[in-house]
Order: structure tokens, then sequence, then C-alpha cells
């Protein structure tokens, strides 16, 4: 049950689960549905996530489906919560920004910031499961702060849940599976996609073939996407990517250029095509504030990002937190399924049947199939030029990025942070956070736990929150 | 050769660097990784009572404004002044005993009464008895110093790089090893910090620094509303203490980036990282008192840092005359930032022989002796606490 | 965009009709915005990509990450600064204005 900070003494629930996308949402359902009582919060109005995004209520859509692939098994597990729901066996609690997780005497305490008006929100729980998702990879080029250069995630989380574009003329850019599914919806909603721009190249997967044929149906996806780009005759540049975005005031034309294997533009390739948005991403970003506020061990995954490290019961490294889907390492929603059954069935105790354990390891194997073809070569920071602007929030720019790290010593995230401020604004790093980390020369060759700088608080907090929270001793 | 790549460490390097010596610095992390980089980049005299401390936070301030002058404007050295706040008559009054004291030391302190204290600072909130104003407290940007000053220094840096032992001929300290490789030096500086212990104790000598943990709040970016160093009187009493209870009372002021900072907790539960949601809850309750306006904004960050703390809350600074070539400068808690050109100058005059315009004979290094410090903490000249931190 | 019915757009992608319409003011135009759109989107849906200024060089700004990460939508509702514009219902009045920096010039010393 939610509480007002004063209300310590509540009663624990038995687990309390961070994200209601689709490894929150298995997991809820299924935990529940062994018994265990179950508290969900979640940050989006609505259950379904990033991925499952979709309109609100109020806005009448006959056919949301129409937005989604598998949008089926999200039907089934949303309508399996409001049974739960309305039986009592599950809280769930939309609108809810968790900002940490302490211990609380053998418990756990979630605090979080609640609705448009946040108000301050505490659950007690005797264990959690993080399923906290993602956000996407950015890497920056000059003009990436222009309006009309939007995430490529963002554009399709505005449509799916707005019905509404950035432009009409819209280029895709960047890299991973993503930008084809972005395409695909931009295009069936009505966008021109004059080309989708990406970095990697698909004779990349050749080499990963086993990993790839034993997911005939992630072939299948990939075939819906391919199928709906060719009826909207978009154009797929694959080892190309948009190294500048031009305009005054929004963005007017990109430049996209031929890449060599590292992703280093190649000189003489640059050409400029027109548009009026950008939809840019370069794959996604495990979201760990939380499980690393609470010093859950990390590993690097194949796709350069850094991941939870988790055992095959989906644990993290401290007891009584658990984890699943993309903070385990980008592997998208078939696997967050996956994944979150898993994790509730070993919270409540209930073996894990061998076809799921089978489903994971499918699908875990093609994940890092996939993020090696598409990680990011060290060539990209070449179309970063010294006045583009790195950190967006503090405006930071790459030559004082690089000056920090050439000159004065930083060899780390933090230490750029601190010397230059990139990553200290709104959004506490996580849209410059890969590009430092690049610039600053942490990456491929650091350590695999490489651990994030720790973020004690996961979101932005009122300072009245904290000032009424319960007195303890301390 | 110095250990340690934070503000003393950075400090020691320049002045040993202008008094002709050649340096290297050697850091197992980046520079100021430690405890520089957690601060907030107080350079305070408002908070020293009469003593050695407040003597060599008096010296540093003036090096302060000379390096101001001297290394680039990106570390942000602002002349605030600290204004300290008094909630009721006994305090003022307590107030007007320390801060006759501090005059005394050649500190300027000015009464301010109730109603000025709102024309100083326009959001305090209403009802304090009055206050002190302290011209001289300052600030810098603490991690953007430290480079500035390491890269000023000429100094060779090794960052990256853990000192794993000390190279000794006949008892005498002759450089160090990292992991890498030996470092020879006729020198070497103990400018660790708040592990200045364990460098201590790998030349086989103890200097008994212990952390003190302290969290900050850092606020959503907002224009100047708070114009100097603002605490109240209660901040002094915490930073003399020596209880290992959490103990707070908000240090709150603006910053040239924006965000409002507010610091800093003290308590000694070692090296633990976790969040302390009490600790938060404290300084945002005591910030909110002083400024109601700040309990609407947003806190985007929060983070901690461990002081290296001595029993009597003066640092380690000079040659340790139980192992020859071994210097320490380390031990300075809260204030490292502040008293570190001061510092830096006592060890390039012990390194060079020469004279100091300031005695350093309270900071010595081997005042800690089993048979020279009480178990009450009181200090080796049965002072107590008389300096302030 | 305009969109009209008949070619191919959002709407006549997922079909149906909002359950209201109504309006919401941005820097004082009327814009119509349909029940359960987030500002962001009514915004959007005008052709409106920029609602904020960056405190550095004033450079503008609007919804970059779609999602609630980024914080590059900030805005102010109805005289609360520092509002994500993708996250927050439009409703029914609401008064949108351009943010300039911080936002909170008034509080200024």
């Amino acid at each position: 049950m939610p509480t007002s900070p004063s209300d310590r003494g509540a009663d624990p629930v038995d687990l309390a689960v961070v994200g209601a996308g689709p490894a929150g949402l298995a997991a809820a359902v299924t935990a529940a549905g062994l018994g265990l009582r179950v508290t969900v919060l979640d940050a989006g109005e609505r259950p379904g996530g990033q991925y499952y995004r979709h309109p609100a209520p109020g806005l009448g859509a006959a056919r949301p489906e129409t937005l989604h692939h598998g949008w089926a098994a999200f039907a089934r597990r949303e309508a399996a919560l409001r049974a739960h729901e309305s039986a009592g066996r599950i809280t769930y609690l939309p609108s809810h920004h968790v900002w940490t997780v302490v211990p609380d005497g053998g418990r756990w305490t979630l605090h979080a910031v609640a609705g448009p008006e946040e108000r301050a929100a505490a659950v007690r729980a005797r264990a959690v499961l993080l399923a906290t998702g993602a956000h996407e990879r950015q890497l920056p080029f000059p003009g990436w702060t222009l309006p009309g250069v939007v995430g490529a995630g963002g554009a399709q989380a505005m449509l799916k849940s707005g019905l509404v574009l950035p432009g009409r003329r819209v280029v895709v850019a960047g890299s991973g599976p993503l930008l084809l599914a972005v395409a695909g919806s931009l295009a069936a909603a009505g966008a021109r996609v004059p080309a989708v721009v990406e970095a990697a190249s698909y004779t990349g997967y050749a080499g990963r073939a086993p990993a790839l044929l034993r997911n005939p149906g992630k072939i299948g996806e990939a075939a819906t996407y391919g199928g709906a780009l060719l009826r909207h005759r978009v154009r797929l540049l694959t080892r190309h990517a948009v190294t500048e975005a031009h305009g005054t005031g929004r963005v007017e034309a990109v430049t996209v250029a031929r890449l060599d294997r590292d992703w280093r533009p190649l000189p003489g390739t640059a050409r400029r095509i027109p548009c009026d948005a950008l939809a840019v991403g370069h794959g996604l970003v495990p979201q760990l504030e939380l499980a690393t506020g609470l010093g859950c061990a990390t590993v690097r995954a194949a796709d350069g990002t850094i991941a939870l490290e988790l055992d095959a019961r989906q644990r993290t490294s401290v007891p009584g937190i658990w984890s699943a889907g993309e903070t385990g390492g980008i592997g998208g929603a078939e696997l967050a399924l996956a994944e979150g059954e898993l994790a509730a069935r070993a919270i409540a105790g209930a073996a894990a049947p061998a076809a799921l354990v089978r489903r994971r390891a499918r699908l875990r194997a093609f994940a890092a199939a996939m993020g090696a073809a598409h990680r990011p070569g060290a060539g990209w920071t070449g179309w970063l030029r010294d006045d583009t602007e790195v950190c967006r929030c503090e405006e930071v720019p790459a030559g004082c990025v690089r000056e920090a790290v050439e000159d004065l010593g930083a060899g780390d995230v933090r230490t750029v942070k601190l010397l230059t401020r990139a990553g200290m604004g709104w959004c506490q790093g996580r849209m410059c956070g890969p590009a430092v980390a690049a610039l600053a020369g942490e990456g491929a060759s650091s350590p695999g736990g490489a651990a994030p700088d720790r973020r004690p608080l996961s979101c932005p907090v009122p300072l009245r929150h904290l000032a009424e929270l319960p007195a303890t001793d301390g | 050769m110095i250990i340690g790549a934070g503000v003393v460490g950075a400090a020691c390097a320049y002045y040993a660097g202008r008094a002709g010596l050649t340096v290297a610095v050697v850091d197992r992390g980046p520079v100021a990784g430690g405890t520089t980089g957690a601060g907030e980049g107080n350079l305070l005299v408002s908070d020293k009572g009469a003593g050695a401390e407040l003597d060599l936070a008096l010296w540093s301030a003036g090096l302060w404004r000379e390096l101001a002058e001297v290394l680039p404007e990106r570390i942000e050295y602002e002349a605030k002044g600290g204004l300290v706040v008094a909630p009721d008559e006994t305090t003022l009054k307590a107030l007007r005993t320390f801060a006759d004291g501090q005059r005394a030391a050649g500190v300027h302190a000015v009464e301010v009464g109730a109603g000025e204290l709102r024309e100083l600072e326009p959001h305090l909130a209403p009802g304090p008895a009055g206050g002190f104003h302290y011209p001289q407290d300052s600030q810098v940007q603490p991690a953007q110093a430290a480079a500035r000053l390491l890269a000023a220094s000429g100094a060779e840096v090794y960052l990256g790089e853990e000192v794993t032992g000390f190279l000794l001929e006949r008892g005498a300290v002759r450089g160090v090893r990292t992991g890498r490789r030996e470092l020879r030096a006729p020198a070497v500086v103990n400018a660790a910090g708040t592990w200045g212990g364990r460098i201590a104790e790998l030349a086989g000598v103890e200097l008994p620094v212990l952390p003190r943990r302290g969290f900050v709040l850092v606020t959503e970016p907002l224009p100047r509303v708070v114009r100097h160093k603002v605490y109240a009187a209660d901040y002094i009493a915490d930073v003399a203490s020596g209880s290992a209870a959490l103990q707070s009372s908000a240090v709150v002021e603006g910053t040239p980036s924006g965000p409002v900072l507010i610091g800093a907790t003290r308590e000694r539960v070692g090296f633990d990282r976790s969040l302390s949601v009490e600790a938060l809850r404290r300084l945002a309750v005591q910030a909110a008192a002083l400024f109601p306006v700040l309990a609407d904004v947003r806190v985007l960050r929060a983070y901690h840092g461990f002081r290296p703390y001595l029993p009597d809350h003066l640092p380690a600074i000079g040659a340790d005359p139980r192992v020859p070539g071994l210097l320490h400068a380390c031990g300075h808690e809260g204030a490292g930032i502040g008293l570190a050109p001061a510092t830096g100058q006592l060890i390039a005059a012990a390194l060079t022989c020469a004279e100091t315009p300031l005695d350093p004979h309270p900071f010595r290094p081997d005042r800690f002796g089993p048979d020279r410090f009480g178990p009450d903490g009181s200090g080796p000249d049965g002072s107590g606490t008389a300096a302030t931190r | 965009m305009s969109q009209s019915p008949g070619t191919r757009s959002p709407r006549a992608l997922v079909g149906g009709a909002p359950v209201a319409t109504y309006t919401m003011r941005f820097d004082g135009r009327e814009l119509s915005a349909q029940a359960g759109q987030s500002i962001a989107a009514v915004l959007w849906g005008a052709g409106i990509l920029a609602w904020r200024t960056t405190r550095e060089t004033g450079a503008p700004r609007g919804a970059f990450c779609g999602i609630g990460s980024c914080y590059d939508c900030l805005v102010t509702v109805n005289g609360r600064p520092n509002q994500r514009a993708c996250l927050v219902p439009a409703l029914p009045g609401d008064t949108v204005t351009t943010q300039e920096g911080t936002g909170r010039a008034d509080l200024a010393v």
C-alpha cells in the first residue's frame, strides 16, 4: 500500500516491482498468481512501459495494436494486472517515480514522487524487483540540439502516446533494430521517410548466424519492418551516419556520410538530405540509477553499455534485490517478459519451467549478437567538432571535455563531470553519458564491472519531500 | 614526490615547483578523485575559532586571492562572503564572543542586526536575532582549482597508479613503488587525504586519519537566490565536535553555474557509501528553515564524500621525524580546499628549509603518539578542541 | 501538424476519435488539444517544436527523448516552471509559456 511518509509502521508487501513495462508487468502478474502481495510503482501513467506505450483512453484509439508488435502479449498481461488489482493482490501505482530504495530493518523502503502534483509516497517491501528498463543511447553530432532533432525512440513514443509526428519529412538515423521499427511506424502514420541511416552494417549479422537462426520470431519481426519500409519506399543506407544537422531555429537538412568499419566518416562522401525532422538513436542504455545506488554489481554488455550482473534466477549482487528486462542488458520485450516471469517465480520460491529458461537463453544470445553488431565504433567521435555540445543540459561543448581529458588529467566520466559540468544537469548524464565515456577513453578497454557513477537520487525530488520525511536516529 | 592529486597535493606541487624543486605527483585515481571532488569549495575563516587553524586559514585566504589572479577563471573564485545566522539572543551572544576572538586573530567580522540580515539575503526567513558577516569567506570550484593548480605546477603526473610501497634506504624514504614502476625521490609527501593513514602505514608510521562522511544536496539550476555562504551558528559547534553521531547544520550557497549547494552533514561511519535518507532530510529541513523559497525547488543530486579527520581537528603538515624523507600534508577534514595553499607553502618551506610566516609546530605529524595523545580526545598540549576543525 | 482525413496520419492508423477536444494557450496562441495528449503532443500537433530557451546561450529546445528522461522539454505550465511537457497531460484551459533559462527569474536577488 502507498503510505504517507509518516506511516512507517505499515505492513510491508511481499514484493515491490519498480516499472510496469514488459518485465515488471510479467513479474507482477506472475508473482500475484503465485500468491504474493505485490505493489507496482511505475513512472508512466499507464502500464506497458516504453515498448507498449499507447494512447491515453481519452484519445479514443480504436486500433492501438497497429502501433505495436506483439500487442496480444501485453493485452493479456494487462488484463491479468487489472484482475489481480480488483482482487486486492496487486496495488498498481502509476505516475510514481521511485527516487531511492533504502534498506529498512531487513525490509526495503521505496520513496517515490507521485503524480503531476509531485506528492511524496513510500512503500515497504520484503523483496524488490527493479524493472526500470532503458532509455535511448545518444551520440552527439553538430546540430543535434536543433528543434526537430528528436530521439528515434522519442518520436516513436510521442506517436504511440500522443498520435503526433515531429514533421512531415523525417530522416531516421543512428544504429540498431529500433530504427526500422520507428521508420515503419512513422511512415505508416503519414510521414515521408527519405532514408533510414544505419551506422552498422547488416552484413555484420552474418558472423552471428546461429543466434539469429535460433530466433525465427525475431527474423519475422524484422521482415515485418522490412516489408513496411518497402511499402513506403524508404531507403536503407547502412554504414552511414548523420554527421550534422543544419537549420536555423529548426532542422532543415542533414548531412549524411559514409563510415569506415570503425564509424569514422569517410572524406568526400558527405551529402545533404532535406528534411524537417530527424529521429536519431543508437540503441538503448539500461537505466540503473536505483540499482547502482544500492550497490548492485555491473558488467559491460556486448553492445558496450553497462548492465546489471544477474544470476540464473535474476538476482542482483545485493540480497533481496532482483532485476529483469533491459537492466540486465538490452534484449527487447520478449526477453523482458520471460525474465520478469522467471524473477517472480524465483522470488515466490517456485521452480523455473525449463522451456522458459531455454527461451531466455536463446533470446539473450540473440540480444548479444545484435548488441555486438550495433556497438558504436570508436571512430564516431570524429564527427564531433570542438563547439559541438555534448551535454545538452549544461551546454558543455566537446572541446571543453577534450581539454579536461587531454590537459587536466580526467580519464573517466566522473572527473570530466567535476571539471566540465557535463552530466550535472537535469538529466544527470543520461543523454551525454555514453558520449562523455567515449571522449574520456572509458569503454571497451575499461574493466568489465566499471561501475557507473552512483546517483543516490534517481530523479529530481522536491526539497520539501526530503524535509517532510520521517525523522530517524540517523 | 607527492602522493595525492587532490587539492592539497596539487598545492604542494605548485609551491614546491615555484620553490625550484622538481616535482612528480602520483595518484591511484584521477585528479580530484577523492574528497576534493566531493567538496563544495569552501574557503572559510568564519567557522574557525582563534588558534592555529584559523591562522592557517587566514594565510590561505590571501594566497587564494593571489592564485585567482594567475589561474584560469574556470576555478570560479568568488569572494562572496559568509553570513552566520543566530536564531536567538543566546546564540547571538555566544557568536559575539566567538567573533571577538576571531577579530583578535585578524578576521573581519561585522555584526548584522536582525533587520539588515534580509538586506544581505532577501530570501532569508524572518525570525533570526541577528548574525555576523564575514567578508573574507570565499569559494572556488574545487575540482577545477585542483586540476588547474596541478597543471600550473609543471609537475610530472602519474594518474591511475596506486602507491604499493615505499623505497627505503637505511630507514629513510627514497621514493615510492607503484603497480607499474619505481619513482625515486629524496622526499615523499603524503597528501592522500582521507587515505593518508594507509600511506603512513606503508611507511611504517601511524597517522590516525579517520573518514568523516558528509552528504551534500544540489538543487536545480536557479538564478542567484542566495548571495553569501549562509549557515546557522550551530554549524560551528558541529565542525568542532568529535562525535561519531550524525550532525548537520546546512551551509546554503548559490554557485555561478546555477544550482544551490546545501551541505554538509558530518558523521563517522567509516567508508560507508550507502545513502542516508536521514542526512538528506536534515539538510533539507535546515535549508528550508533558512530559505523557505527552497522548499519548492527540486533537488537534482545528492553526493557524499569522506573528510580526512584527525582526532584534534588539525591537519598533519610537515616532515615526519620518525621516517627521514617522509612528509605529511593531510587530515584537513572539511577545510582542505581552503587550507591547501598555505599547506603547500609550509611543505615547500619544509623541503627547502625556508622560513615561514606561520609556526608549523601545531601541525607536526608525530603529535599523536600513544603517550602523547589522551583517549579523551584532548590534544597533545591538553587544549582539547581549541581549534575548531 | 494538420492531418486531413483520408490521407495517412496517426489518427487514420489507429482509428476512432478523441472523447473530447479543447483548447490550451501557448504564448498567447490558442491551440487545439485532444483529451489524453501531453502538452508536448499538443505543441507538436500545432507544428511547434521549441518551447524553452537554454540558460547559457538562449538556444531553443523542445521534446527530445519523448519519455521523460532528458528534461529538454521543460516548460512553464500555469506559472509553474520546469514541467516536463512530454509527460504532463494538457488540460482544458492550461496556459503554457515558453520557459526562459531556469524559469525562475522572479527569484533572482
